[in-house]
């Protein structure tokens, strides 16, 4: 709709919108995010929607205990193998529409105890996430970013076609599968479905940076 | 009855006769997930009614194998890991691990960079105290206001750490042999505005807190700690002195130069979460003490040790236990060192999981709701418990 | 004064005979190397005697030591303890398994020291040493159905390292034998 016009009309009190917008508005500001710090990020996570870094003012009002009240999982801090399947299973009983953010270089990737035996090297081999912020810990700031990054994105999703969001899409998942634990390690180590392994390995060769990567 | 036979579950049960008219016991998972948990922690406790009979803590959900990945790292490379075993007091983590290298392998520290740990340790522990009478109160019921006061304190702490070191959190500042940099200009000052501050704070939450009915009546009585058990059971720190045994490490060992400064040891009598309540307020009362006596005297001079090596660090082979009082009870750390520059041996002594050695003792008899308030007095964090 | 706890601890527990195993570094925090057999009354002595009230054990800790040429291997168990009456220590206790296979066996000190309880069920999940008389020994870090012993000087870790964003060295030489075995 053009522009002018639409400003025209509302000098007059006349709102002009789109469903899809409307739809998308109503669902970005007002996003409750679930109760789940594993580690340190989670102190930056509780130091956020307290006075000074008020997560509240961006639609956050209050941070849900159970996971059926929720639509977004901050997963903060370190995953471990041991808590996979607990992690899995409440994303998995969260109900649609659903959003993950995986906050910390732990959880992207394993962040600094990557070595560890008992490490889960990123919360991305389970389950699908969407946005991931770098840190360690990052600083409220950057979560608050990664919120309005998130509230982009969705007023990016359209109602039918190609970008439409997976809860109107009756052929993606939302129930992903729980892992089991073994002998030695997760069974399976991650789900193929959701982890793409990347071949990016002649460019690491004598100390080149990979050139999209950064 | 060794364990090795009987399951989990079958061991929970035995031994158990319902009381009180009902043939069943309920057994309950309290977490991983769960808002009061203070991080991934599991209790299994047998209900009888609303009163708990047993209860097993189940941990190893944050286990991240801080001490297999030391032995593969050298000595430097290993502190960023302590500022995550207790995240929430990093300062206090770095000085006991450079304190236990520096008894491995013989360094002094000067003078100056003495009084600059002091000021950083007693500035995290009012961090930390404010932070655990903060979620006591939440978990008490009274949902966030409390804690919104508590954080807003922490704030004004943390600004001074991330000007001093660069990172609200996880410092990283200690080195062995000294201080990693220098105070920034203007760092006094400021540190000094908001410790004369900090009094009036805590006068505001004493008036809101200690003489509430409210408070009292959850608090006092509940929760004992016998003095026996405490000692027996290796409890360290506010919880064992809420108690009424006298034993600071700060005291005892005076490590550091805290044999300069003129603070005394709040006692408790009874034992029960009102007592660690008050331990806690009367020890933020002393650290604040100890702080304007290191800002008045802090020296001139440098801050590392002249012959402490960085680089090409090896100790000779042998071995070393050194332990600090950090907010939460002694934390110590085990060193080996075989001669090569990563060491054999790295093992981490954490308060947390030797508190919770008597938490069962603490809950039996008490109802869910108690066992949370009594769980938030042990003020544990599971970066270190599972290390 | 490690000395002197020698000399009273052979005279009052008949048949124990502890060793000093001296310490190399500037710490000067020497042992007192203790047999298995002897080793709970040895401990109740030194909690109950009246000139030590060793009635804090503060640390205990386990250590893997692989087969050399001249010994089979064991892994041992060291315990650190202070005094809360006298104010005393650290005296350092060592424990040493036979070998590190079959006979990995040591008495359990948690009815002497409480404070030894989830510590020696750690040593048990992560080294594998089994303490006799420990009222509930079961893993405590890792998961129930885990079956290796982690902290072990010859652990083989599992595999993953299927991606990795900026690899060098050991890292890259796993990843390409993942990449090896994708079907592309």
């Amino acid at each position: 709709m053009d522009q002018k016009l639409r400003i025209e009309l509302s000098k007059q009190g006349i709102v002009t919108t789109t469903l899809q917008e409307l739809y998308n508005w109503g669902r970005k500001n007002s996003v409750w995010p679930m109760t789940f710090g594993l580690a340190c990020c989670a102190i930056e996570m509780i130091a956020t929607s307290m006075a000074r870094y008020d997560l509240a003012r961006f639609g956050a009002e209050v941070f849900r205990a159970s996971p059926r009240q929720a639509d977004l999982i901050i997963v903060s801090g370190t995953v471990t193998k041991k808590m996979a399947p607990q992690v899995v299973r409440l994303y998995n009983q969260m109900a649609e529409p659903k959003y993950v953010i995986a906050m910390g270089a732990c959880a992207i990737s394993g962040g600094p105890f990557k070595q560890g035996y008992n490490v889960l090297k990123g919360i991305d081999r389970y389950i699908p996430v969407d946005v991931h912020i770098p840190g360690c810990p990052p600083r409220p700031e950057a979560l608050i970013d990664a919120f309005m990054t998130l509230q982009k994105k969705i007023d990016q999703q359209t109602l039918t076609g190609e970008g439409r969001p997976r809860h109107l899409d009756p052929e993606s998942p939302s129930e992903f599968v729980v892992p089991r634990f073994g002998a030695h390690d997760l069974e399976p180590p991650n789900n193929p479905e959701v982890f793409h392994i990347l071949n990016n390995l002649d460019s690491c060769e004598a100390g080149e940076v990979d050139a999209g990567g950064d | 009855m060794t364990s090795m036979t009987t399951s989990p579950d079958e061991q929970m049960h035995e031994g158990l006769i319902a009381d009180g008219g009902q043939d069943e016991l309920l057994e309950i998972a309290l977490g991983p997930h769960h808002p009061s948990t203070h991080g991934v922690f599991r209790m299994d406790v047998v209900l009888d009614g609303e009163q708990v009979v047993r209860l097993k803590p189940v941990f190893g959900y944050l286990h991240r194998n801080h001490e297999k990945i030391a032995e593969s790292a050298s000595y430097l490379a290993s502190m960023p890991y302590t500022d995550r075993l207790d995240y929430i007091c990093s300062l206090t983590n770095n000085w006991a691990y450079a304190l236990a290298v520096e008894k491995l392998a013989g360094l002094q520290v000067p003078e100056r960079a003495e009084y600059i740990r002091i000021i950083t340790a007693e500035l995290t522990r009012l961090v930390n105290h404010t932070a655990t009478i903060g979620f006591l109160t939440q978990e008490m019921g009274a949902s966030g206001t409390p804690l919104m006061y508590a954080f807003r304190e922490r704030e004004k702490i943390l600004d001074l750490f991330e000007s001093l070191t660069g990172s609200r959190m996880m410092c990283n500042y200690m080195r062995f042999g000294g201080c990693r940099v220098e105070l920034p200009t203007g760092w006094l000052e400021q540190t000094k505005k908001v410790v004369e501050e900090f009094p009036r704070f805590l006068d505001e939450y004493e008036q809101l807190l200690t003489g509430n009915e409210i408070f009292m009546a959850r608090a006092q009585g509940v929760g004992v700690l016998k003095r026996d058990l405490a000692i027996n059971a290796g409890v360290t720190g506010p919880m064992l002195r809420a108690s009424g045994v006298n034993y600071d490490i700060r005291k005892v060992d005076k490590y550091g130069i805290y044999d300069r400064f003129d603070f005394k040891i709040p006692l408790g009598e009874h034992g029960d979460v009102y007592d660690r309540y008050m331990i806690r307020m009367l020890e933020m009362r002393e650290s604040l003490k100890i702080l304007n006596q290191a800002l008045r005297d802090l020296p001139q001079g440098p801050i590392m040790d002249p012959k402490a090596k960085i680089r090409g660090f090896r100790p000779k082979p042998g071995e070393a236990y050194g332990r600090i009082e950090s907010p939460k009870g002694e934390l110590g750390f085990y060193l080996i060192s075989d001669g090569s520059p990563n060491p054999y041996r790295y093992r981490v002594r954490p308060p947390s999981l030797i508190n919770l050695t008597v938490l069962e003792d603490m809950c039996r008899g008490y109802s869910v709701a108690d066992t949370i308030v009594i769980f938030g007095t042990v003020d544990i964090v599971l970066g270190e418990v599972d290390r | 004064m490690l000395e002197e706890i020698k000399a009273r601890l052979e005279t009052s527990v008949p048949g124990c005979h502890p060793e000093i195993i001296l310490n190399g570094s500037p710490s000067g925090q020497h042992s007192l190397q203790i047999d298995s057999a002897h080793a709970v009354e040895a401990a109740m002595f030194l909690r109950d005697d009246a000139e030590l009230r060793l009635d804090y054990c503060s640390n205990v800790t386990g250590v893997d030591w692989l087969e050399t040429d001249t010994s089979p291997g064991y892994l041992e168990a060291v315990y650190h303890l202070y005094s809360m009456e006298r104010k005393h220590g650290p005296v350092v206790l060592r424990l040493r398994t036979e070998n590190r296979t079959d006979r990995a066996h040591l008495p359990s000190l948690t009815p002497v020291w409480r404070s030894a309880e989830f510590q020696e069920r750690e040593i048990f999940d992560l080294y594998g040493i089994i303490f006799d008389g420990h009222p509930d020994l079961r893993r405590i870090l890792m998961w129930d159905e885990f079956e290796d012993h982690p902290m072990r000087r010859d652990y083989v870790e599992p595999d993953d390292y299927e991606y990795e964003p900026t690899a060098h060295d050991e890292v890259l030489s796993k990843a390409k034998q993942h990449a090896a075995q994708q079907p592309d």
